[in-house]
């Protein structure tokens, strides 16, 4: 049997050469993401902005303005209906009424239930979420503090791990993941909730794990070959790595379209940003974190000093334990 | 590196075997696991999104305690200071800001007060600071400021007594299974599974149920009453049902007996009207009082009052003595049984409000689960068929590898009784797709190896050696932000983080540990010239 290879042995592709195309391409893109979110805003679900979701199962395809305007008039507050993949399943979210009472809430879902039931029979309700604002403020506080400490965290694990510019190169590698995933749910409207923070950190752990590899690569070839340019070490080491970076990215990409597929509506939202994550994040491994390492200066020297690091020698010392 | 003890195999496969046997309870029925003795009661939980049911995030308002406590020390110094011997006459006593200040009439006692006061307050904390601080402004005025401690304190135990009072009051619903935790310093986090309406239980948990017996004050005039004014010693309270046509009443604020006094609480049926009603009965003390006042007061009426509102004032018509009393007012068969198992389960020393509710149909959750289920299997597949298209052998190990990954994961949830989410399904099937990562680093580098002209066993060795330096690595920054969604993340983000911990550290186990044994074994068997990889 032959065996099924995506990338061809002893590639040598100069990404190095194409860097400055590669940054300022990047760099666009990045500002429109940001332009993105800045002017249409994320879509905020009610984890965020506080209010009431119900979901809504329809026996068929409802006509959303319909719908829209037939809870208009039952005059509860401003209205926004979302369809979650399945063209039958609809989101209903309302503003949280005024009145501090438990009741009102309750009383809110059951009048929205009630009248919806009644113009289209057969409709069932599968959830519903009520987020108070205080709640909500909290959640955006932690979400937004997560992301910002996990990508934080790792760069400064990969500056002690290795040297300062690889801890920038990641940094600024991962915040483009980060920012471009925004910008795509800013264009898309998708709905980003709890959920997609999830997801978000997941690319985050990812295209984290993809660079380690490429800088794994480069600090041993720095030490293997003390004398070659840095950008062709920078470039035999990324194309050493290319079959596994497609290989990995590849697997990764069947399990979540998988998930994207067959893994429900509620998921939908997660898949599609984690897909484009891996995405984004093998690109900004490939092409943004390993050439900013020589807008950097890294010199080849350098790997030598930092040898024996406290995490660094403790990895080796495991790396060696495990023969026997 | 590819020569294995025997103690070693036995340690491996002994440690995959327990892993996988840990997960075998969570794949039977309750009804079957539930007969296993204890240790083997090592199941996965199912999130509310799964298995439907509801969340409830409850928060108490501290400044409620902290305004019940003003309250409870303006009562103490009163009794203290002017029932006290001698007598120390006070007045303009108010409890602005957060403050307890009274002035003590005569300048030359203020001394003498604040030693009689000083007792009433109480130790908080470690480093013997009392709850509230006593000071003298203008030389007549006392003030007592709570302290931090003292605030904290007292919210700590309110929360305590709160979550036991909410525990009794769902265990009276007879719902399976639900889980009452404390969250932060004035939170609780009500969970139950299978609970389809939440209007119930919220109602349950929304009365505070605190239960009063105050005699109506008769000498009130009926205008003042309705203007809000009450005469001394007695204070205005709504009564929506009066019929007297006025919603108020004047009711002397000395209390006659508390729910605090109650032994039991049923629903029952009035005997003139056949209405529904609330039985009560008091313990011995509480009757005894219950029965003195009423035969010092027949014939006048006397109102009863749930958190600050009077439900009926009956006539006390003769002495009430037999120690139980019934409740009547408007209720319907429900409500009744709702106030019952509110009186029985006891006040909650704090009022609480849901300011998070989220609620999940069991035929979605069902829907969920058939969805990750068909997900994490059509996962599976293509990730498998790919691997093996890819490497031919070493393809199939590593497919091997990671279905027992996935059940050891499984396993581990089992043993930390982890909970299972939507979201944690989706943690598994992006598992399934990295923890192939770290074979396809492997076996790329014993691919390059070869390349470099290195022999067989020498090349599998290196590929091992060289990958594992960079799996360590990888696996690091990945767990750095699993653990940071774990501390940080709430609810879906929690079930999802569980899920990538644990698979990162068993992926390890079973993609280069486990893996290495199997391609050594079959090294050593086959003595293969070529690598077919």
């Amino acid at each position: 049997m032959k065996l099924l290879k995506l990338v061809p042995d002893n590639t040598n592709i100069g990404f190095v050469r194409v860097r400055h195309i590669a940054f300022a391409i990047t760099a666009i893109l990045t500002l429109l993401a940001v332009a993105a979110v800045g002017v249409r805003g994320l879509n905020m679900g009610v984890d965020f902005v506080g209010g009431l979701m119900v979901e809504a199962k329809f026996a068929s395809a409802p006509p959303l303005d319909k719908v829209r305007s037939d809870i208009d008039a039952m005059n509860v507050g401003e209205v926004s209906l979302q369809q979650f993949g399945d063209p039958r399943t609809v989101s209903i979210r309302l503003p949280l009424p005024e009145s501090s009472d438990d009741g009102a809430t309750d009383a809110l879902v059951r009048k929205v239930q009630a009248g919806v039931e009644a113009k289209y029979p057969g409709v069932t309700f599968s959830r519903y979420d009520a987020v108070s604002g205080k709640v909500s403020g909290e959640l955006i506080r932690n979400g937004i503090l997560a992301v910002l400490l996990a990508v934080v965290g790792i760069a400064i694990f990969s500056w002690f791990r290795y040297e300062w510019q690889f801890g920038v190169s990641t940094f600024v590698a991962i915040m483009h993941d980060v920012l471009m995933t925004l910008g795509f749910f800013a264009i898309t409207r998708l709905e980003f909730d709890l959920n997609i923070v999830a997801a978000v950190l997941t690319i985050v752990g990812y295209s984290i794990n993809d660079k380690m590899v490429i800088d794994d690569r480069i600090r041993e070839n720095m030490r293997k070959y003390r004398k070659m340019d840095m950008k062709a070490l920078i470039d035999l080491s990324v194309n050493e790595t290319l079959p596994r970076t497609v290989m990995t990215s590849v697997t990764v990409m069947l399990a979540l379209g998988a998930l994207l597929a067959f893994g429900g509506h509620v998921l939908r939202g997660f898949s599609a940003a984690m897909m484009l994550g891996i995405i984004i994040g093998t690109y900004s491994s490939v092409y943004v974190s390993s050439s900013l390492l020589i807008t950097l200066g890294l010199k080849p020297e350098a790997a030598s000093d930092k040898k024996a690091g406290g995490i660094a020698s403790k990895a080796e010392r495991m790396g060696d334990g495990a023969q026997p | 590196m590819l020569t294995f003890p025997r103690w070693k195999i036995t340690l491996i496969l002994a440690v995959l075997g327990i892993g996988i046997l840990c997960a075998v309870p969570s794949f039977l029925p309750e009804r079957i696991t539930s007969a296993w003795p204890g240790f083997a009661q090592v199941r996965v939980n199912l999130g509310l999104d799964l298995s439907g049911g509801s969340h409830l995030l409850l928060e108490a308002s501290t400044d409620d305690v902290t305004k019940a406590r003003l309250t409870n020390m303006e009562d103490q110094v009163r009794t203290e200071l002017r029932r006290g011997d001698p007598r120390i006459a006070i007045g303009d006593i108010s409890r602005r800001d957060g403050k307890l200040s009274f002035m003590v009439r005569n300048p030359a006692q203020v001394d003498a007060a604040v030693e009689r006061i000083r007792p009433l307050t109480q130790g908080a904390g470690m480093t013997g600071q009392r709850d509230f601080d006593v000071s003298v402004v203008d030389s007549s005025t006392i003030v007592l400021a709570p302290t931090d401690a003292g605030i904290a304190n007292s919210v700590n135990s309110a929360m305590e007594v709160a979550t036991e009072v909410i525990r009794k009051r769902i265990d009276e619903l007879g719902t399976r299974e639900p889980s009452i935790v404390r969250q932060g310093e004035n939170r609780i986090v009500v969970q139950v599974p299978g609970l389809q309406d939440p209007k119930q239980l919220k109602d349950l948990l929304g009365q505070t149920a605190k239960l009063e017996f105050k005699l109506v004050d008769f000498t009130a005039n009926p205008a003042e009453v309705a203007q809000g004014r009450a005469p001394v010693g007695s204070e205005v309270l709504p009564y929506p049902g009066n019929p007297a046509g006025v919603p108020f009443i004047a009711v002397k604020r000395q209390v006659m007996v508390s729910g605090d006094e109650l032994t039991d609480a049923t629903q029952v049926y009035d005997q003139q009207n056949n209405l529904p009603a609330v039985s009560i009965r008091f313990n011995a003390w509480g009757g005894r009082k219950f029965g003195k006042v009423t035969s010092e007061n027949v014939d006048r009426p006397f109102a009863i009052i749930l958190d600050g509102q009077v439900l009926s004032a009956p006539n006390i018509n003769e002495p009430i003595l037999g120690g139980t009393a019934q409740i009547s007012g408007n209720f319907t068969v429900e409500s009744a049984n709702q106030l019952a198992i509110a009186l029985r389960s006891g006040k909650l020393p704090v009022a609480l409000k849901v300011v998070e509710e989220r609620t999940v149909g069991p035929q979605l959750g069902a829907d969920s689960i058939r969805a990750g289920i068909i997900a994490s299997v059509v996962a599976a597949g293509a990730v498998a068929v790919f691997m093996f298209l890819s490497y031919g052998r070493f393809g199939l190990y590593a497919n091997l590898a990671v279905v027992i990954n996935i059940l050891v994961i499984l396993g581990v949830m089992g043993l930390l009784n982890a909970t299972l989410t939507l979201p944690g399904i989706a943690g598994f099937v992006l598992t399934i797709g990295t923890a192939v990562d770290a074979n396809v680093l492997i076996y790329e580098r014993i691919r390059e190896e070869r390349r470099r002209g290195r022999g067989v066993v020498q090349a599998i060795e290196f590929g091992y050696k060289e990958a594992s330096r960079t799996i360590f690595e990888a696996n690091v920054t990945h767990a750095i932000a699993g653990g940071i969604m774990l501390a940080l993340g709430s609810g879906p983000v929690k079930g999802f983080a569980i899920v990538l911990l644990i698979g990162i550290a068993t992926s390890v186990f079973t993609a280069v540990t486990f893996t290495r044994l199997i391609v050594a074994t079959w090294l050593r068997r086959a003595r293969p010239t070529e690598l077919h990889i």
